[in-house]
């Protein structure tokens, strides 16, 4: 027992303790295994050769910036980037972030039961799991689906007039309630003194949002324009079900184009090597935002 | 402008419902129709699934359906069906076994205990789970054939746990976090161990941390598509996501009203396990001040 000064360890000053780690060993063993040591096998493979069968499945080699000079001259990888940064900057930073702050202050000031059936169907289209989201999108855009009919073009397929339209459409509709509850929460933990301080002195509405209710949550803002994006960027199940990445390479995001490259074309060596600029692209907006949060006061 | 004034009502706050409609200003009756509209937009589409999975004769349209149960008879009496079933249970229920168990264990030294480099450690978690899973499936690939994993629900669900791990690890902590220390000390001084603590004092306290971390690993796993896709391709045992995406893409070879009962039953689950927590989880949302930890 150690109630007895003197007999145990010092009990005044922290110490390592062996139970520790212990505890943390089943998880750091797991971790080891299937993450840490995948992400620097990655790091590896990505500039290798590997495909997934013939010869260079076991016999590759370390190729330095081969994949990158590839990838230089890959217009379908040019191509890939730039409908992943549309589909972030537009369905995600832009769309999610808009609708949802509009949808949090507009249930703000909505009657009751209209907020809370309102509320309860965003939040369940971002429930329901991905593929649910895929099918139904896919119905809704089909030629004959419900918006053809909607939009008078019964014969008009979507998906393949606009898909990437339609599948950022789609997942804006899917993620927007993240970004609704963040703002609402945020909207929530402003200081009343101030909003009323701001009211009393007659602040036009815009003046109130612009000038006091905005910088107020810029911290809530940023945060939000962080997790969105790194969240959107390894998109892959909403727009693969819906498309496959096409027609052609019409919604072939870079998610997609490592799967495609991988294990459809077998190129695993050239996969991964898109895989590290897919996480050196969500590094640079991740940057990009932490130096917004720290510009502040 | 004269509308700018009219909004004041619009300025929510906490009288609100105290405060009655009378004065319902152009502002406010904007604001209720649009989000009336918006809510449109959002049931639209997932009214198809309810329409057509109790209809006889559906298409890819909204229609009034010509009401009937068979669909949900097709679905039910069809052997795949249920197996897909099995499959997600199986593979949801390991993945939110492990992950809660090992991120409850790992979450009580990182908040109570002192660690060297906790911070950092802390931090490359966090930074873990914003890594893209696109980046990890050839190297996971090429070790899952190396072990022999490839294949099994069980080994799938390695991975999935390996994944969710990170971000489970974050929420544990915080809920351990908010649990006075006082108590543990006072256990400590009665002489029990550290197990003791944890199962008798943390794990009772934290239980709706526990209820959270499990329920979100559930719902994640139970929608995973990707990785079970590249690392499960044993045809007996897809789970739901695959086999509604298998359905898909037989395109106009399947009965829509099928496609809707399953896709249907599959999502009924998570939905329901997210309402019953919704309370606990709207705490999550609130980052003011979380990013500086």
């Amino acid at each position: 027992m150690a109630t007895m000064a003197g007999l145990g360890p010092r009990l005044d000053r922290e110490r390592f303790q062996w139970s520790s780690l212990a505890m943390l060993g089943p998880a750091l063993v797991l971790l080891g295994l299937l993450f840490v040591f995948p992400v620097l096998y990655a790091c590896y493979l990505g500039f290798t050769n590997l495909e997934l069968i013939g010869s260079r499945s076991h016999d590759y080699s370390f190729t330095g910036l081969d994949n990158l000079t590839r990838m230089l001259g890959d217009y379908v990888f040019v191509k890939s980037s730039q409908l992943t940064i549309i589909f972030v900057v537009g369905s995600a930073i832009v769309g999610q972030s808009v609708l949802g702050m509009a949808l949090a202050l507009l249930l703000r000031s909505a009657l009751p039961p209209i907020r809370l059936t309102v509320g309860a169907i965003v939040i369940v289209a971002w429930v329901l799991p991905e593929i649910t989201v895929a099918l139904v999108w896919y119905a809704f855009s089909q030629a004959g689906g419900t918006l053809s009919i909607l939009l008078g073009h019964r014969d008009a397929d979507y998906l393949v007039l606009v898909p990437m339209l339609i599948v950022s459409v789609a997942n804006l509709w899917r993620n927007v309630a993240f970004s609704m509850l963040v703002f609402a929460a945020g909207l929530r933990n402003l200081p009343r003194e101030v909003l009323e301080a701001a009211e009393v002195e007659g602040a036009s509405v815009w003046r109130r949002y612009g000038q006091v209710i905005f910088p107020l949550m810029r911290q809530t803002i940023v945060t939000n324009l962080l997790l969105v994006t790194i969240l959107n960027l390894s998109e892959f199940t909403l727009i693969y079900a819906m498309t496959q990445g096409g027609p052609g390479v019409e919604t072939m995001t870079l998610p997609l184009y490592v799967y495609q490259e991988a294990f459809n074309f077998h190129q695993l060596g050239y996969g991964t090597a898109i895989s590290l600029v897919l996480v050196l692209i969500g590094a640079v907006f991740s940057l990009l935002f932490v130096r917004a949060a720290r510009n502040q006061v | 402008m004269s509308t700018a004034r009219a909004a004041r009502p619009a300025i929510a706050r906490e009288d609100r419902i105290v405060v009655p409609y009378r004065r319902v200003s152009v502002a406010a009756l904007m604001a209720n129709t649009i989000l009336v509209l918006l809510g449109g937009f959002f049931v639209l589409p997932m009214l198809w699934m309810i329409f057509a999975s109790v209809d006889s004769n559906p298409d890819w349209a909204i229609k009034l359906p010509n009401l009937t149960l068979s669909n949900f008879v097709d679905v039910l009496t069809t052997a795949g069906a249920l197996t897909s079933f099995r499959a997600s249970l199986i593979l949801a229920g390991t993945t939110t076994v492990v992950t809660t168990v090992l991120a409850m264990l790992a979450a009580y030294p990182l908040s109570r205990h002192h660690i060297p480099l906790r911070r950092t450690f802390m931090l490359v978690i966090l930074f873990a789970s914003g890594l893209p899973v696109s980046m990890l499936l050839v190297p996971v690939y090429q070790l899952y054939v190396t072990l022999g994993w490839l294949d099994s629900l069980y080994t799938t669900a390695l991975f999935l746990a390996a994944s969710s791990l990170p971000f489970a690890i974050w929420l544990m902590k915080n809920f351990i976090d908010a649990v006075p220390e006082e108590l543990e000390h006072a256990a400590a001084i009665d002489g029990a161990s550290t197990f003791r603590i944890l199962r008798q004092l943390i794990l009772p306290l934290t239980l709706p941390g526990i209820a959270v971390t499990s329920i979100y690993t559930f719902i994640q796993a139970w929608g995973a598509f990707l990785i079970p896709f590249v690392l499960n391709s044993n045809p007996d045992d897809q789970p739901g996501p695959i086999e509604i995406y298998n359905f898909m893409g037989s395109h106009g070879l399947f009965k829509f009203g099928d496609l809707a009962v399953f896709s249907l039953l599959f999502s009924l689950p998570v939905v329901a396990l997210y309402l019953l927590m919704s309370r606990y989880f709207s705490g999550a949302f609130n980052f003011s001040g979380a990013v500086r930890g």
